[in-house]
């Protein structure tokens, strides 16, 4: 009895349902993205604006912004208003996937992001098959080693940062043996996978892999495992608070051997959380606000008074991503994404000629990018260059 | 017929054809975005079984889509036929499910959520540490689609048929397990175990069985999800996906047929609705989780049927005791 | 041994803050059968109240007070009224996914509003490292511990010492005898919110100097609480603090010495066996089900 009756309930609940269904499926074909003005360019940017890669999205994002205010204020690229959308991939795969299809209905000129490499290995098939030029912000070696013609880098890639940093170990601190602590995300295992491909080239011994997660806050294992471990110097490759945190507990368990870092750990954010634990880091500097180079650090002054907070490596990839967009257009002198992908290959964009690409940059057949970088240490608080390290190029 | 059954019925033909008919209107994007809809409802049809009928709260079926997700395109890659593939991703998971079954005949409610939290973390580290299976935490990359009956998949409007023709027929074997015994012991169980067992329902059998369809439903959506997006990486089935579902099953109206196919459309379409608002639209979506939860418990679809009952008087019941709208008609603000 | 040392002690710092929260979540099942899913989200904002504070010109001290204030009346009296109180009687499920919802909101609110970076807090304490029988403390996780040890006695003294901890905990183990006893049941269940948000307030000003104001440090703090409050046993209060502990001491062990890779899978386990074996917890009494 009970269950016809239910079963009666079920069948008009399920029409009635489908009532609503069809009202929800009329609305559907409102999924375009709206009229644009036809006079101005749409470069739209994908980016992990909500989830894991919130911090690094809005970086990259609020770097954008300062661009395209400056470059709309000045009257665009030849002429132009650059129309720049930003859409969150909520730092899933399938999400990214999801917005770059939409944006390719639309006919982009470029689009910019994402920084998740999993989200740019998703994404940048699409731009391909579209034959519509990604700038994008992830760093794994994966992304340029594809033979894609239409991806291009705003930062070195992870198997052109860890040879240098390898080198420095071997040459500048000789050491004989050294352990890898690094953070369980793309970001972490990609960079620790390089380096361990180097370290073995280079016959330095690996003594202990460390695995951390992202938003650690208790390093005492870790560290308690690298004491035991007794290496000449630990490579430490996870994201600034994490760094700092563990730079603290190393100190208070009195860890030996030289502190190595990539960009990150010898960050003015790192060595703010850190205080003195940060002295003597010693390491690579990539792109990074504090680097002894006057346009990045006017740069990270204007971001600063523009958003009130210090930004990361990853504002600076998404403000130079526009003027590398700028500096590209002006050269084919028109709107053409094929045009453009061809150009961008073997390009060298200067300061001098392009003050907003911040610091002169050479993109090769594969999209990866080649600048000067540096080495540095922490002393006293600081973060102090010791030497200046030329594009291989030159 | 009553009004509002001639009324529903021309509204479901409707459904019907306008999704038919979406990808003539639709650009590539809304096809895509369609073709997700469908495989999700997929997912959340499953857990609105498990959860909405038989009554048993998981946490787990994001972490069941991983795994038909990442069994589909581990074997494809290794170059078995897409449709073994499909089918094994689900006798997997149902078995699987089946085992998580286990400590739901021991524990319930709140117990059992956090026994399948437990196990999406769990299935979450597996993914991502056993780099030599599922190629860790990069993920696998560049899944084929399938080729289904001599038809390539390839593209966006293809796929979308191919997963709307699975969704129909999910929803048929859903509708048809409902209404079948092991529907009604479903029912009972949810709304009184003792009862249950003491008019013979085994409580043992049908409490796995609940959690091992459920889930295979999840492998199966898994299963189509790996073609549609051509990559996966363990991060995308974290426990956030897990509560995305349960979100959707709830906010669509758990124990209701049609809740997870609203739940999922407002999940992935709302970004879209909200897009004036510019970041602002998870916030916005929260807050109206929230007040939905405050006025309406039971979910979109049980709200339309305490508006439906207030506007068309129920059919007359038979025994008083008996509402006729199931749960759904229990005295509610 | 001096390494296993250091790890206890870390371990212990850890599990202190663990504790602090699941005592307050086991308070809430307990009094009203609410599962507070946002109860990560209860810590992380309230150290953002205080931020605003001292950003309008406070001092510290001021700040915190203001900070506590604010989150008993927001995180305490609005949530029992606007969002507990009309869903209780549809269930466990409504409420479930409604504080699923609440903590997505405060996440965003946060993010949007505040900002995506982390905030430096000030500390009670400087920034010091003490070594007792060669173990190094600092001085930061001393005052977190020594906080949360009295905090948790003194809870545990008012409820079973004084009259009005002793109505609470007849509210909590049987509304309706209580009611019929002449309890003012109400009362005391809203007393229990309250403190909830007064511990999660406390928790956070102790935990921010370390782990930093930022939107996403409740993902990590909520879920720890659910398993502390499980393992040491839902209905007691000595059992979260219990749970917690030994929550922070077995997963600085296990990453020392079973898998860093898999150091979130152990404390897991834990709870499913705790679960399929002693579901009451540890130091929790068996509970009559009411079927």
């Amino acid at each position: 009895m009970m269950h016809t009756l239910r079963l009666r309930a079920l069948s008009r609940r399920t029409a009635l349902g489908a009532l609503v269904a069809a009202a929800g499926l009329l609305a559907l074909p409102g999924l375009s993205t709206g009229a644009r003005a036809a006079d101005d360019v749409f470069i739209p940017n994908i980016v992990e604006l909500s989830g894991a890669g919130a911090v690094s999205g809005t970086n990259w994002r609020d770097g954008i912004i300062l661009a395209v205010e400056e470059l709309n204020a000045k009257g665009g690229i030849l002429g132009k208003k650059l129309n720049v959308p930003h859409l969150d991939t909520q730092s899933d795969a399938s999400i990214a996937r999801a917005q770059v299809q939409k944006v390719m209905d639309d006919k982009p000129y470029v689009i910019l992001g994402p920084v998740f490499s999993g989200s740019v290995l998703v994404t940048m098939t699409q731009a391909q098959q579209n034959e519509i030029p990604e700038i994008v912000g992830g760093e794994a070696a994966a992304i340029t080693q594809k033979g894609n013609p239409f991806v291009f880098r705003t930062s070195f890639g992870q198997q052109a940062s860890m040879p240098k940093i390898a080198n420095y170990i071997r040459d500048g601190l000789k050491a004989k043996s050294v352990a890898v602590l690094w953070v369980n995300n793309d970001f972490g295992k990609g960079g620790r996978d390089n380096f361990m491909k180097e370290m073995q080239a280079r016959d330095i011994k690996v003594v202990a892999d460390v695995s951390t997660e992202s938003g650690q806050v208790d390093f005492a294992a870790d560290v308690v495992k690298l004491k035991n471990a007794n290496a000449d110097a630990v490579f430490v490759y996870t994201n600034e608070e994490e760094s700092a945190r563990f730079l603290k507990e190393a100190r208070k368990q009195s860890l030996k051997g030289a502190m190595i870092g990539e960009t990150t750990l010898l960050s003015q954010k790192v060595i703010e959380l850190a205080g003195d634990a940060a002295n003597g880091v010693k390491g690579h500097v990539g792109l990074s606000a504090d680097a002894p180079v006057a346009s990045l650090n006017e740069f990270g002054q204007k971001f600063k008074k523009r958003f009130n907070y210090a930004n990361d490596h990853n504002a600076i990839k998404g403000y130079t991503a526009i003027y590398m967009i700028k500096a590209v257009t002006e050269k084919i002198g028109k709107f053409d994404s094929q045009a453009f992908a061809k150009a961008l290959h073997g390009m060298t964009i200067t300061p001098d000629k392009e003050p907003g690409i911040l610091m002169e940059a050479t993109w090769d057949q594969n999209g990866d990018i080649d600048r000067a970088s540096f080495l540095g240490e922490v002393v006293n608080g600081q973060q102090k260059i010791v030497e200046v390290l030329p594009k291989i190029g030159k | 017929m009553s009004t509002p059954r001639i009324l529903a019925w021309v509204a479901a033909a409707i459904a019907v054809a306008a999704l038919l008919y979406a990808p003539m209107v639709l650009r590539s994007y809304g096809v895509y975005l369609l073709a997700l809809w469908a495989v999700t409802t997929i997912a959340a049809l499953g857990l609105n079984l498990t959860l909405g009928y038989a009554g048993q709260i998981s946490l787990a079926q994001g972490a069941f889509v991983g795994l038909g997700a990442y069994f589909t395109a581990l074997t494809t890659n290794a170059g078995l036929p897409y449709p073994l593939a499909f089918l094994g991703a689900g006798a997997l998971t149902f078995a699987v499910g089946w085992c998580l079954g286990y400590p739901a005949l021991r524990v319930q409610h709140h117990f059992l959520a956090f026994v399948t939290l437990a196990f999406t973390t769990l299935v979450f580290l597996l993914l991502r540490n056993e780099q030599w299976l599922t190629n860790g935490i990069y993920g696998i990359n560049d899944i084929r689609r399938p080729t289904i009956l001599g038809v390539a998949t390839g593209r966006n409007v293809s796929f979308y048929y191919f997963a709307l023709v699975m969704l129909a027929l999910f929803t048929f074997v859903q509708w048809w397990i409902l209404r079948s015994p092991w529907g009604r012991a479903f029912v009972a169980l949810r709304e009184n175990p003792l009862r249950a067992a003491s008019l013979g329902v085994d409580v043992r059998r049908y409490t796995l069985m609940a959690f091992a369809i459920g889930s295979s439903f999840g492998g199966f959506a898994g299963a189509l999800y790996a073609p549609l997006v051509q990559f996966i990486e363990p991060n995308s089935f974290q426990l956030t996906y897990s509560l995305k579902l349960l979100l959707m099953v709830l906010v669509g109206g758990a124990g209701h047929f049609m809740g997870p196919f609203f739940g999922a459309m407002i999940d992935l379409l709302l970004p879209e609705w909200l897009r004036f608002t510019q970041g602002y639209y998870l916030l916005i979506y929260a807050a109206m989780v929230v007040v939905l939860m405050i006025f309406c418990p039971k979910g979109i679809v049980g709200g339309f049927v305490i508006l439906r009952d207030r506007l068309f008087k129920p059919a007359p019941v038979r025994r008083p005791d008996q509402p006729a709208g199931g749960t759904a008609a229990k005295p509610s603000a | 041994m001096s390494s296993v040392l250091q790890l206890l002690a870390s371990g212990l710092a850890t599990g202190a803050i663990y504790a602090l929260i699941a005592v307050g979540f086991s308070l809430l099942w307990q009094t009203s059968q609410t599962i507070n899913f946002a109860q990560g989200e209860f810590v992380m904002v309230p150290a953002f109240f205080v931020l605003v504070a001292m950003n309008l010109g406070l001092p510290f001290p001021v700040a915190a007070l203001v900070g506590i204030v604010v989150a008993a009346l927001v995180l305490g009296v609005l949530f029992k009224h606007v969002i507990v109180d009309p869903m209780l009687r549809h269930g466990v499920l409504p409420l479930v996914v409604a504080t699923i919802a609440l903590s997505l909101f405060m996440r965003e609110a946060v993010k949007d509003f505040y900002s995506a970076q982390a905030q430096p807090f000030p500390s009670l304490v400087a920034d010091r490292d003490i070594t007792i029988f060669g173990t190094v403390f600092s001085a930061q996780s001393l005052t977190v511990i020594a906080v949360a040890v009295v905090v948790v006695a003194a809870l545990h003294g008012f409820l079973s010492h004084t009259r009005l901890g002793r109505m609470m905990q007849a509210t909590a183990q049987n509304p309706s005898v209580a009611r019929i006893l002449g309890i003012p049941v109400e009362r005391m269940i809203l007393y229990t919110f309250l403190i909830n948000a007064v511990l999660c307030a406390v928790a956070s000003i102790l935990i921010s100097p370390i782990y930093l104001a930022k939107f996403t440090n409740g993902e990590t703090l909520g879920l720890a609480a659910f398993v502390a409050a499980v393992i040491g046993g839902f209905n007691q209060a000595r059992g979260a603090m219990l749970g917690g502990v030994l929550l922070g001491v077995l997963d600085n062990l296990c990453a020392a010495y079973v898998s860093a890779q898999y150091r979130a899978a152990v404390p897991l386990l834990l709870l499913v066996v705790i679960i399929l074996f002693r579901p009451q917890g540890i130091l929790g009494r068996a509970e009559e089900r009411t079927v």
